[in-house]
């Protein structure tokens, strides 16, 4: 970042007041069953900002064509808003440049594009290092790619705290190791994982590194260079933007040669039927209309958390997070899956007798969201011997009255079911 | 918690009758000697349903069990369904597993599945009336329906049964 950027940045920092900050997000206001609406699952998806949802209708009322076509004014306006908002991107992730940052419809789709392309250039034999804690996205493209090309897809284990240590992901690493896909933080269970040493690493014997920063966006402050690591994925919805866009990060060198990834319009510079030449980046892996008013929405999230000193979001966070494990524990029979000494934002527990789609039906009569299932991480669950969970996940906008409802509603349920 | 305490639609899924089937299933387990076997799951959640049962030559259910990992309600629904069944001729089964989804969907009140698909069993299609708990919470629908989803696959001879797709 530069020193100007800062100091712009800096000037215009909020003081975090969670009743301000409450209000600003519209939807915290209304009643479910009756019950104020207790929002404990932002890791699923966050709720939007007014700034966020101004935008956007804004757009579409006032300014909207497609980009990087029209010579007109409206499509221009547009074209530069959207390009804008992967600098907002570039910044936040502090890229060298604005041709690392792709925009996809989602984290999924960036970690398929890595998968689809870097994936290619592998052989039969070269390995691909995930965790035992993955979110199914970050699992099933390295399994689709085995089975299309024979690579060898290697585990390394979670411990009983729900951790993953250096030294096991360390001992998975070998010579034939080309690639090393890990979640920044697990969205099942909330564990911070030490990417940066785990990067380290892999970089040391020559693989390359995958971030999954779907939950880690949203709750940590992300330098890709400072992490070096070669790809960093991320949703825009859990960073309380809308819904249908992503990012896929790439260091530069590493996108230049890789293949395209979906062909059609945008992404190419010149087309004949024997031959065609591939845009320059980032258009190259942008084929088709993008998701234009998504990424401007984008944008605009970025622009409002950015309005925040980001230490004082993860403190508030951290608060709930103590305070919540710490009111859980009050529960007789509860047993908290991940208890790791590095968590972010998310507890996930069982309570004895009662299942969680029980348990989180009878929360939302009380008003409460949460998720109850296996979180997209089905071989997590198996590891900790469960077939589902409950996750309350925090956000900025949460509060610590929203976890004494939480915790409420689980004494109100359990007198239903057992 | 007040108005919690009185909220009818929580008390009406989970009345006693499936809380009690939710935590002591009746006929868990497997039937060694089965005709047929199904797997069912719900993908979205994890839960999962084996059914095992016996048919005689002619017809008529001897024996079925189940085996699971689900909620109060999939469990409970399960175990039901083994009482219910039990005895039946597979022919009146389908037609009982149809007459189910209904009860669960809002399509027929109890007293009109009663009437309609209790001829002559009353008394035991009965305790399955506290399934129609299920119809104002459609996200729970196939929790209810997913042990009947199975067994229906079951008696058409697939090996497996989904909720998705």
């Amino acid at each position: 970042m530069s020193a100007l950027a800062h100091d712009a940045e800096k000037s215009e920092t909020r003081v975090f007041d969670l009743d301000l900050v409450r209000r600003d997000f519209p939807i915290l206001s209304r009643t479910v069953h009756n019950k104020p609406l207790t929002y404990l699952d932002s890791a699923a998806s966050a709720q939007k900002p007014q700034a966020v949802i101004d935008v956007i209708r804004y757009q579409y009322e006032h300014e909207y064509a497609n980009v990087h076509r029209g010579a007109y004014s409206l499509s221009e306006a547009l074209t530069s808003k959207y390009e804008l908002a992967r600098e907002k991107v570039r910044q936040f992730i502090n890229a060298t440049t604005d041709r690392e940052v792709v925009f996809t419809k989602g984290a999924t789709e960036a970690i398929n594009l890595v998968s689809a392309t870097f994936g290619r250039t592998l052989e039969a034999g070269d390995e691909v290092v995930i965790t035992g804690l993955e979110h199914h996205s970050n699992i099933i493209p390295w399994q689709l790619l085995r089975d299309q090309c024979g690579i060898v897809l290697k585990v390394v284990p979670v411990s009983d705290e729900g951790d993953v240590s250096l030294n096991d992901v360390a001992a998975a690493l070998s010579k034939k190791t080309k690639l090393v896909a890990v979640a920044h933080i697990s969205n099942a269970l909330g564990t911070l994982l030490p990417i940066k040493e785990i990067t380290a690493a892999a970089h040391a014997i020559g693989a390359k590194v995958l971030i999954d920063g779907c939950q880690g966006i949203a709750h940590e402050p992300v330098d890709v260079q400072d992490l070096d690591c070669d790809f960093y994925a991320f949703s825009g919805h859990k960073l309380y933007g809308p819904n249908g866009i992503g990012v896929l990060y790439g260091k530069e060198d590493m996108l230049n040669a890789m293949p395209p990834y979906q062909g059609g319009g945008e992404m190419i510079s010149n087309v004949t039927f024997e031959r065609s030449e591939w845009a320059e980046l980032p258009a190259k892996f942008e084929a088709g209309t993008p998701p234009i008013v998504p990424a401007v929405g984008l944008g605009a999230a970025i622009e409002y958390i950015s309005g925040f000193d980001r230490t004082d979001i993860a403190a508030h966070e951290n608060d709930l997070l103590v305070y919540a494990t710490e009111q859980l524990q009050t529960l007789n029979s509860i047993r908290l899956i991940g208890t790791a000494e590095k968590k972010a934002a998310a507890v996930s527990f069982v309570l004895e007798g009662a299942h969680p789609h029980d348990l989180a039906t009878i929360l939302d009569r009380s008003g409460v969201c949460v998720r109850a299932g296996h979180h997209c991480a089905q071989p997590l669950m198996d590891r900790f011997g469960v077939t589902a969970t409950v996750r309350a996940s925090f956000g900025m906008y949460n509060t610590r009255e929203e976890v004494d409802v939480l915790i409420d509603a689980l004494g109100h349920a359990r007198e239903i079911l057992c | 918690m007040q108005a919690a305490e009185k909220d009818e639609d929580i008390l009406s899924l989970y009345q006693k009758i499936i809380l009690d089937h939710g935590k002591s299933p009746r006929n868990a387990g497997v039937v060694e000697q089965h005709d047929c076997r199904s797997e069912g799951k719900n993908p979205l959640c994890g839960d999962r349903v084996t059914v095992t049962v016996a048919i005689d030559d002619e017809g008529q259910v001897l024996d079925l069990k189940f085996d699971g990992k689900g909620c109060a309600i999939s469990i409970a629904s399960a175990s039901m369904m083994t009482e219910a069944v039990r005895g039946l001729r597979t022919d009146d089964v389908r037609k009982l597993i149809q007459a189910v989804a209904k009860l669960c969907k809002e399509e027929l009140s109890p007293d009109q599945f009663i009437a309609e698909y209790g001829d002559g069993l009353g008394a035991r299609l009965e305790p399955l009336t506290a399934l129609s708990g299920v119809r104002q919470f459609p996200a729970r629908f196939k929790c209810a329906n997913l042990p009947w989803h199975t067994l229906l696959s079951c008696l058409d001879g697939s090996d497996s049964a989904t909720t998705e797709g």
